[in-house]
C-alpha cells in the first residue's frame, strides 16, 4: 500500500517536472519569438512612423526618431492627389491584373495537359519549365533588352505585360502540375464516362477541385509583378509608363533632396495590396508553395 | 431481347460491319495528345520566345563589340578576367549569397522549431507577423532600410548614440555596407525558410518521436537523429534554390549602395546593369551575366537531383 | 440495355506487357457477370476496355449489336462505378449524380426527376444536399451507385466497388448491389478479387488468371465441377486440398496412392472416368468441407480413412477447422465443433471421394 502511494508520488513528480519542463519551453518559445517579431516588423514600424512626420520634422533630427511627435497624414493626402503617382498606380494595377491573368491561362492549360495529357516530349517540358524557374532575372534583362527594343516597346509598361509572364508561369504551371497530379485519375475517367470533354474536365473538374492550387498560383503572379524592379527600371524611363516600385524612386528622389516623409508614405500605399491579399489568403500560398516541397 | 437467364446472347450479324477497325481508339488516344500538346503550346511558345531564344542571344550578345558591330569572340570574357572590379564581383557575389543563405537557413530553422512548439491557433498570428518581411515587396522594404542606414538620420545611429557609441557609417565604408547589405536580405528571405521547415516539421510523423523517447533518446538527440535526417531533404532544396535566387538578387545591392563604397558591394546583376544598361555597353553587360550560369548551373543540377529523388521517396 | 461481346480481345501495354491475352465473352441482356482472379489477372483491364478507359490491342468489344472499339467512352452509352468513387469532391451529391445528364443537356424537371428516382431506389433523398466529404464509405457508395442508376444506361460496370468498405459495410453493400440489379436489371460487368463477392451476386462468374479466361459458368457450377486447378483453388474458401497421387490399379479398379501407407480406392461411379490414366502422377483435389472426423460421420460408399497427426485447430463456432501435413504437404479439413481433435494427436479423418477432382499436374486441367 505504502510502496504504492510512494510510486504513485514519484511518478506524479515526474508527471509534473514533465509538465512545467513543456511550460518553460513554450514560454521560451513565445519569448524568443517576440524578439524576432520585434526585429522582424522593425522596418515596416519606422516605414509608418516616418510617413506621419513632415519634412519639418525629419529635418529637425531632434529627439527620438522612431516615434512621430506630431504625427499627420498629410503626406499621404498629397500623394493620392498627386498625379505621377496616380499614374504608377494605375500602371502597376493594369499590368498586374493583366500579367496574373495571362499567366494563370498559360500555366493552367499547360499544368492540365502536363499533368493529365501528355504527349511526346510531355516529360522533357515538365523539367524545362522547372529549370526555368530556377534562372535568375538578373540573367536575361540585356538580351530582352533588345528584344523589347526590337518590339518597339521600350519605355511602354506594355514590355512588362510581355516579360512578367516567364517570372510567374514556371512556378505557377509547376504548382498547378502538383495540384493537378493529386486529382485521383478515376475522377477523370468518370467525367469522360459522364460525357465530358477534356475543356469540359478541365473547367468544371480540375479548377473546381484545385481552387486552393489556383489561388496560391494567382497570389504568386501577382507578387512577382506587382513588386518587380529590375525590369521597370531597365526599361522605362518616363513618369507616365512608369509603375509603382521604379516610380517612386525616380520621382520623389531628386538629385539631393530626399522626401523621406512622401517615399515612406508611398512605400506603405504600395505595399498595402500585397500585404491585403496575403492578410487573406495566406493559408492557400504557404500550401501552395510547401506542398511542391514536402510532396516532391 | 433476351431475357437475362442465362448463357450467351449471339450478336453475330447484327449491328454495323466491321469496318472502320483500325484506328478509333488509336486516333482518340492520338486526339488525346494533340490536344495535351495545344494546351501546352503558349507555355512552350512563352518559354521558347522569352526565356530560351534569349539566353540562346545573350550568348551572341556577349561576342560582340561594344558598338555591337563586329564579332570579337571571348574578348568580353577576357577583359572581365582582367579586371580587379570583376574579381570583386565573383567574390562579393558568392559571399553576398553564401553568407545570406546560411543566416537565412539556421534564423529559419530555429523560427520553424519555435514555431513548432507552439499551438495551432496562435501558431497563425506568429506566423503571420514573421511572414512580414517576405510579403512586402523586396524593392519598397529596401527603401527603407536605406533610410534607417542615412549617413545622417540613421534611426540606428540615434540608438547606438543613446548608449554613448558613436556614429555608424552604414553604407560608407566597404565591410560595414557589405553586412548590411547581406543583414537585408537574410531579414527579408528568412520568413521563406521558416515556412519551408515548418511544413517539414509538421510531416514528420508524431510516432517517430514517441518512438524515440521511448528509446530514451533527448530532445537533442531527437533533433539529431530524427528531426534532421527526416528534412534533410528539403533542407537542401530549400538551401539550393535560395542560393541561386540569393546569387542572382539585384534590388537590395542597387537600392542601398548601387555597387559603391569603391564596387566594394557590386554583385553580378548590379554589375550587369550598371555595364549593360547604364554605361550602354550590352555585350560586356551580357558577358557578365553569364558568368552566373556555371554557378546556377551546379545548383539546379542538385536541386533537380534532390526533387526527382524526394518524389521517389514519396512514391515509395 | 443491351448484350455485350468481347471477341478476342488483346490488351499489349506500351512496355510490352500482355495484360489480356484474347478474351472470348458473351454476356446477355440483364446478366450479372463477375469477372474475378487474382491481381494482375487481366480483369480491370478488360472492364476498362468495355469501358473506354484503354484501348483494345486486338480484337472487338460490341455493346447492344455496336462495335464500340472506336467510340470514346461517352458515346458508349455506359456507367461505372470505381473502386475510391471517384465522387466530384466540389459538387453535391445531387450535382454528382446530375452531372452526366447535364452534359447531355437533359431538361432540368428531367434531371430531377431521374435524381429523385435514384436516390429512392438507393435511399439516399436524404443527403441529396450534401458534398461527398460530409458522406460514410457506404453512401459515398450509394452516390456512386445513383450516377450510374441516372443515366440508364446500357451497361454498369463496376471496378471494385466494395474494396474500400470494411469487412461489414461490403456484406451490406453487397446485398444492396443484388437488389439493385433486380430492381433496374440493367447488364452489368463486375470485377473483384473477392471470391465470395463474386459467388453471391454473379449470375455467371468468370474467374481469369495471367490474361485469359480460365472458366465460365454459374457459382455452383463452378463450386462443384471447377474446369481447371487454379479455378478450383480459387473459388471456396477454405482453399481446396491438392494432394500429389499416384494413379494405381488395386484389383483392377484405380485407386489413389497418397503415400506408401495409404491407398485410397476411387468410387465406383468415378472408376471409368480416371480409367485412363492408371499409372500416372495425377494431383488429388478434396475440399476442406469433403474431409472430417471420422468418428463423426456415418460411413458411406466413397468415404475413406485417413490417419494424420493434427497441427492446428481452428474453432470457428459453427464449424472447427483442423490443419495437418500429409506427407509434408499441408491439409484443411472442416470438421464438427464438437471435435475431439488437438494439436500433436493423431486424427483418423473421413475423405469423401464422391466429390473428389483429380486433375494432371502437367496442364492443369481436371480430368
Amino acid at each position: 500500500m505504502s510502496a504504492t502511494t510512494a510510486g504513485n508520488l514519484a511518478a506524479r513528480k515526474r508527471g509534473n517536472s514533465q509538465k512545467s519542463q513543456r511550460r518553460w519551453a513554450l514560454w521560451g518559445s513565445y519569448a524568443a519569438l517576440t524578439v524576432f517579431v520585434i526585429g522582424f516588423l522593425t522596418p515596416p514600424y519606422y516605414t509608418l512612423m516616418t510617413s506621419l512626420k513632415t519634412s519639418a520634422e525629419i529635418g529637425a533630427e531632434k529627439g527620438n526618431p522612431w516615434i512621430a511627435h506630431h504625427p499627420t497624414l498629410a503626406n499621404f493626402w498629397w500623394l493620392i492627389t498627386y498625379p505621377n503617382f496616380q499614374r504608377y498606380y494605375l500602371n502597376s494595377v493594369i499590368v498586374t491584373i493583366l500579367v496574373v491573368a495571362v499567366s494563370m491561362v498559360i500555366s493552367v492549360l499547360a499544368a492540365f495537359s502536363l499533368a493529365r495529357m501528355g504527349f511526346k516530349g510531355s516529360k522533357t517540358l515538365g523539367t524545362g519549365v522547372f529549370l526555368t524557374y530556377l534562372i535568375p532575372q538578373s540573367l536575361l534583362f540585356i538580351p530582352l533588352f533588345q528584344i523589347i527594343g526590337w518590339l518597339g516597346l521600350i519605355n511602354s509598361f506594355w514590355c512588362l505585360v510581355i516579360i512578367y509572364p516567364t517570372l510567374a508561369v514556371p512556378f505557377c504551371t509547376w504548382i498547378m502540375i502538383g495540384y493537378f497530379g493529386s486529382i485521383p485519375k478515376e475522377l477523370d475517367e468518370a467525367a469522360l464516362i459522364d460525357g465530358a470533354g477534356y475543356l469540359q474536365m478541365l473547367w468544371q473538374i480540375f479548377i473546381p477541385v484545385a481552387m486552393p492550387g489556383i489561388i496560391a498560383a494567382t497570389i504568386f503572379a501577382f507578387t512577382v509583378s506587382w513588386g518587380n524592379f529590375i525590369y521597370p527600371l531597365a526599361y522605362l524611363y518616363t513618369s507616365s509608363q512608369e509603375v509603382l516600385t521604379v516610380g517612386i524612386v525616380s520621382d520623389l528622389i531628386r538629385g539631393d533632396v530626399f522626401e523621406w516623409g512622401k517615399i515612406m508614405a508611398a512605400n506603405l500605399l504600395a505595399s498595402a495590396p500585397p500585404i491585403i491579399i496575403y492578410a487573406f489568403l495566406m493559408d492557400y500560398y504557404v500550401a501552395g508553395l510547401t506542398a511542391g516541397a514536402t510532396k516532391g | 431481347m433476351a431475357d437475362g437467364s442465362t448463357g450467351a446472347v449471339g450478336v453475330l450479324g447484327s449491328g454495323r460491319p466491321v469496318a472502320a477497325r483500325p484506328g478509333g481508339m488509336q486516333r482518340f488516344a492520338r486526339r488525346r495528345s494533340t490536344i495535351g500538346f495545344l494546351l501546352a503550346l503558349p507555355l512552350i511558345l512563352l518559354i521558347g520566345g522569352l526565356v530560351v531564344y534569349p539566353a540562346i542571344y545573350a550568348v551572341w550578345l556577349s561576342l560582340l563589340n561594344k558598338q555591337m558591330t563586329k564579332f570579337v569572340g571571348l574578348a568580353n570574357f577576357r577583359y572581365l578576367m582582367q579586371r580587379d572590379t570583376f574579381h570583386l564581383v565573383i567574390f562579393q557575389s558568392c559571399l553576398f549569397a553564401i553568407t545570406a543563405v546560411f543566416f537565412k537557413a539556421l534564423i529559419g530553422l530555429i523560427l520553424a522549431h519555435l514555431m513548432h512548439n507552439i499551438s495551432g491557433r496562435s501558431q497563425r498570428i506568429w506566423r503571420g507577423l514573421l511572414l512580414v518581411p517576405w510579403v512586402i515587396p523586396e524593392a519598397l522594404s529596401t527603401l527603407t532600410w536605406w533610410w534607417m542606414f542615412d549617413p545622417s538620420y540613421s534611426s540606428f545611429n540615434w540608438i547606438l548614440n543613446q548608449f554613448g557609441i558613436a556614429s555608424v557609417p552604414w553604407l560608407g565604408v566597404g565591410w560595414i555596407a557589405r553586412f548590411c547589405t547581406i543583414l537585408v536580405n537574410v531579414w527579408y528571405g528568412t520568413p521563406f525558410f521558416m515556412i519551408m521547415y515548418l511544413a517539414a516539421l509538421k510531416s514528420v510523423p508524431d510516432q517517430l518521436y514517441e518512438a524515440a523517447s521511448i528509446d530514451g533518446a533527448s530532445a537533442w538527440q531527437k533533433l539529431r537523429f530524427v528531426t534532421l535526417p527526416m528534412m534533410r531533404n528539403i533542407i537542401s532544396i530549400t538551401v539550393l534554390f535560395s542560393l541561386i535566387v540569393t546569387f542572382g538578387d539585384f534590388d537590395i545591392v542597387r537600392i542601398l549602395t548601387n555597387g559603391g563604397p569603391l564596387d566594394m558591394t557590386h554583385v553580378f546583376a548590379t554589375y550587369a546593369f550598371q555595364v549593360g544598361i547604364q554605361s550602354g555597353d550590352i555585350p560586356l553587360g551580357a558577358a557578365v551575366s553569364l558568368f552566373m550560369v556555371p554557378i546556377l548551373a551546379v545548383g539546379a543540377f542538385f536541386i533537380l537531383r534532390g526533387v526527382t529523388r524526394r518524389t521517389q521517396e514519396m512514391g515509395a | 440495355m443491351a448484350e455485350v461481346s468481347c471477341r478476342k480481345i488483346f490488351k499489349v501495354y506500351d512496355g510490352g506487357v500482355q495484360a489480356v491475352k484474347g478474351i472470348d465473352l458473351e454476356i446477355a441482356d440483364q446478366e450479372f457477370v463477375v469477372l474475378v482472379g487474382p491481381s494482375g489477372c487481366g480483369k480491370s483491364t478488360t472492364l476498362r476496355m468495355i469501358a473506354g478507359l484503354e484501348e483494345i490491342s486486338d480484337g472487338e468489344i460490341w455493346i447492344g449489336g455496336d462495335v464500340v472499339n472506336d467510340i470514346p467512352p461517352r458515346d458508349r452509352d455506359i456507367a461505372m462505378v470505381f473502386q475510391n468513387y471517384a465522387l466530384y469532391p466540389h459538387m453535391s451529391v445531387f450535382d454528382n449524380m446530375a452531372f452526366g445528364l447535364k452534359l447531355r443537356k437533359f431538361p432540368k424537371d428531367e434531371i430531377k426527376r431521374r435524381v429523385d428516382e435514384a436516390a429512392r431506389i438507393l435511399d439516399i433523398h436524404v443527403l441529396l444536399e450534401r458534398k461527398p466529404k460530409a458522406l460514410s464509405g457506404g453512401q459515398r457508395q450509394r452516390v456512386a451507385m445513383g450516377r450510374a442508376i441516372v443515366r440508364n444506361p446500357k451497361v454498369f460496370l463496376f471496378d471494385e466497388p466494395l474494396s474500400n468498405l470494411d469487412a461489414k459495410l461490403r456484406v451490406q453493400m453487397r446485398t444492396e448491389i443484388k437488389k439493385v440489379h433486380q430492381t433496374v436489371r440493367t447488364t452489368t460487368v463486375y470485377v473483384t478479387h473477392d471470391q465470395v463477392e463474386a459467388m453471391t451476386l454473379a449470375d455467371r462468374v468468370v474467374v481469369m488468371n495471367q490474361g485469359l479466361i480460365e472458366q465460365v459458368g454459374p457459382p455452383q457450377e463452378l463450386y462443384h465441377n471447377p474446369a481447371t486447378r487454379f479455378v478450383a483453388g480459387f473459388i471456396g474458401s477454405p482453399a481446396m486440398n491438392f494432394l500429389p497421387v499416384r494413379m494405381e490399379d488395386v484389383g483392377g479398379r484405380p485407386a489413389v496412392r497418397i503415400n506408401a501407407t495409404t491407398s485410397l480406392a476411387v468410387p465406383d461411379q468415378r472408376v471409368a472416368r480416371y480409367a485412363p490414366f492408371q499409372g500416372r502422377e495425377m494431383l488429388l483435389g478434396v475440399r476442406p468441407e469433403h474431409m472430417f472426423d471420422y468418428r463423426d460421420a456415418n460411413q458411406k460408399p466413397g468415404f475413406a480413412r485417413i490417419d494424420a497427426a493434427v497441427d492446428v485447430v481452428e474453432p470457428m463456432g459453427m464449424e472447427t477447422l483442423v490443419h495437418f501435413f500429409i506427407d509434408g504437404t499441408p491439409v484443411c479439413a472442416r470438421c464438427e465443433p464438437s471435435t475431439a481433435a488437438a494439436p500433436g494427436e493423431l486424427l483418423p479423418l473421413t475423405v469423401d471421394l464422391n466429390n473428389m477432382h483429380l486433375m494432371d499436374p502437367a496442364s492443369g486441367r481436371v480430368v
